[in-house]
């Protein structure tokens, strides 16, 4: 069977187990919408948050990434996980006990202020907005590459499905949809990483042919030192070695860490188990299940680069088999022939190299450039659209709760009944559907610079603002939104900056302190922090009641 | 819960809480980071230590120290809830 009819195959059958998920899981109440009725196990919640979090960018993009980063792409792997780290130390279990629907809730009860949760509100949609665009634009290339249909038709077919389940079943259709979507984007990342480490070292596990030796067919030596060698030889930058300025990648790490510990579509995830026991639990399972994916990944980036080289470098051009002409046409792989030789030159030095290859074709590439059946090719494309829609769908969730239940009920229709809230949830996530669409169709051009702003804008607004609000019991409302304000502001301003004002000066003699614009969010929430302790000194204590319930929420038990 | 065991029941995870922060401080932005080339310089099979710490042993680090906090919490928890219900039974006499 061809790949086209494999991964018709494989779509229509993951496809139509989400849709029957769906309508095995229909909402009735606010309650179950919003949190799936707070009754979710540990175990289902665990995978639900990590397909939920693994978007297209985890699959798609990141270890294609790795592949030309090396070692400085070490700040994605550590960033994405160690998050977890903080979020389930620092905010799961003490957010659970609060017990609430969203964050703006937390914000604005903790902070008895309309305005911290109408700030809170802002925040929550701008950053999930930035993020299910790119969803989408993921959804709609896999499409079009892999069925061959135009992108729209790609992105529109993605809505439905996406529409579909999150309409009908709110957070419950969606976390046991999510179960099934992780189940598939594993399976389908690890399968071909350990065909071609098989292939490739001899070694079944992934992880472990990451630090084998190449079998004989491939030259023996180590993998990485072979890459390394490979490297040099051709004018790379060295494959283990760091290329970026230390602090540069301690505070991109460092951002990427706390905001994943502060995006609302994550947090949200831990007010669907049944008490603060299980919150932790899900928390830990998460990160094991994000962890399988997280070290195949630098595994998968080592062996897709050795092997592209080796196909690549110095081969007739005439002769490069079927996935590269198909590439090509998608314009993700260039080929100019500098020197009229036939033969394709891939090196380092920009003036003799003739092939640019786009970074994200990597992990799609990858079992074609290694030859690997049919079947595994078709697996990964069900794989990375698993991925882009359970992300998809757990923003747009966060964007109807915000709308229905933080702007609606809670500060501008508090008299709306549970049926009506839930109409205008369902109102909010068909208009959300519509725009991410739209976006997904028409892409603005600077999608994947604006995820800087998704991470630096969750990092310096929500994560100081939770923490403090649990840890601290003095810090009030004035610190509270001066802080998020100024560290909010402060982030936005130099991305908008460097990224679009005045991108010229995007380089390492401009930035404050050597720090490049992905890493800023780091001093955002230093900023945050530090403004709000300094306000809430100066300003009055919160009342009784708010310090009763920081009180509670540190207590043992549910 | 009183108000002193339920003081005593914060400081004990604070102390938990930041014991397990400092190692996550040194398994990744020490060890991955700011200490990698010093590791580079210690071999195993194909890697350096450095390398591997960044990109495998930093993750590997993370999962156990949540684990680690699961069991601690749940011992804890345990251990003041029966605190709790000897107090009541305390009072009951």
């Amino acid at each position: 069977m061809s790949v086209q009819i494999w991964t018709y195959l494989f779509v229509i059958l993951s496809f139509s187990l989400y849709v029957g998920i769906a309508i095995w899981s229909r909402a009735s109440s606010t309650k179950e919408f919003y949190v799936a009725g707070g009754g979710v196990p540990p175990l289902a919640n665990g995978m639900a948050t990590a397909a939920d979090w693994m978007s297209a960018a985890s699959f798609i993009s990141m270890a294609g990434l790795i592949s030309f980063l090396g070692r400085d792409g070490t700040f994605y792997l550590m960033g994405w996980t160690g998050g977890y780290v903080l979020l389930a130390l620092l905010l799961a279990p003490y957010l659970r006990k609060f017990g609430k629907f969203t964050v703006p809730d937390f914000i604005g009860d903790r902070y008895y202020s309309q305005s911290a949760r109408l700030l809170a509100v802002f925040c929550a949609i701008v950053i999930s907005f930035v993020y299910v665009c790119g969803q989408m634009q993921g959804a709609g290339i896999v499409f079009s590459r892999f069925l061959e249909v135009d992108i729209e038709t790609g992105v529109i077919i993605g809505m439905a499905i996406v529409f579909f389940y999150a309409v009908l079943g709110g957070m419950k259709g969606i976390t046991y949809t999510q179960v099934a979507q992780y189940c598939v984007l594993i399976f389908a990342f690890t399968v071909p990483a350990i065909f071609i480490s098989l292939m490739m070292t001899g070694q079944a596990i992934p992880q472990i042919g990451f630090g084998a030796e190449l079998t004989e067919a491939f030259g023996g030596g180590y993998l990485l030192d072979r890459l390394d060698g490979m490297s040099s030889e051709l004018g790379f930058p060295i494959y283990t070695e760091g290329h970026r300025s230390t602090q540069d990648v301690f505070f991109i790490t460092a951002a990427l860490m706390f905001g994943t510990a502060g995006l609302p579509h994550v947090i949200i995830r831990f007010f669907t188990v049944p008490n603060v026991r299980d919150a932790r639990r899900s928390a830990g399972y998460a990160l094991v299940f994000i962890a399988i994916l997280y070290t195949t990944a630098p595994a998968v980036a080592a062996f897709a680069k050795t092997n592209l080289i080796n196909t690549v470098n110095n081969a007739e051009y005439t002769l490069m088999p079927e996935w590269f002409k198909k590439w090509e046409t998608t314009q993700l792989i260039a080929f100019d022939d500098k020197n009229g030789d036939g033969k394709i030159q891939y090196v380092g030095d920009p003036a003799v190299n003739e092939l640019e290859v786009n970074r994200d074709i990597m992990v799609l590439a990858n079992p074609e450039i290694a030859g690997l059946p049919n079947w595994v090719i078709a697996l990964v494309v069900a794989g990375a659209l698993a991925a882009a829609l359970s992300t998809a769908a757990g923003l747009l969730l966060v964007i109807s709760t915000s709308v229905a239940h933080d702007m609606m009920k809670r500060s501008f229709m508090p008299t709306i009944t549970d049926r009506q809230e839930l109409l205008y949830a369902r109102l909010a996530i068909f208009v959300a559907v519509l725009v991410a669409g739209y976006f997904g169709m028409y892409p603005p051009a600077y999608v994947a610079q604006v995820v800087a702003f998704a991470f630096g804008l969750a990092a310096a607004s929500f994560f100081p603002a939770i923490v403090l609000g649990i840890f601290w019991k003095n810090m009030n409302k004035e610190g509270a939104i001066a802080g998020m304000v100024m560290g909010f502001g402060f982030t936005a301003a130099y991305i908008i900056y460097f990224r679009f004002v005045n991108p010229s000066v995007d380089n390492a003699d401009h930035w404050l302190f050597g720090v490049s614009p992905e890493g800023i969010g780091t001093l955002g929430t230093v900023v945050n922090a530090a403004v709000a302790i300094v306000v809430a000194r100066l300003t009055q204590a919160p009342p009784r009641d708010v310090i009763e319930i920081v009180e509670r929420i540190r207590l043992p038990g549910e | 819960m009183s108000r002193k065991s339920a003081n005593s029941y914060w400081k004990a995870n604070l102390k938990i809480l930041s014991i397990l922060l400092c190692i996550w401080f040194i398994a990744s932005f020490g060890a991955g980071i700011l200490f990698v080339d010093t590791l580079d310089s210690i071999r195993f099979a194909g890697f350096k230590l450095g390398f591997w710490m960044a990109q495998q042993g930093s993750i590997l680090v993370f999962v156990a120290l949540i684990l680690v906090y699961i069991r601690l919490m749940d011992k804890l928890d345990a251990q003041y809830s029966d605190d709790s219900a000897q107090e009541n039974e305390e009072t009951d006499r």
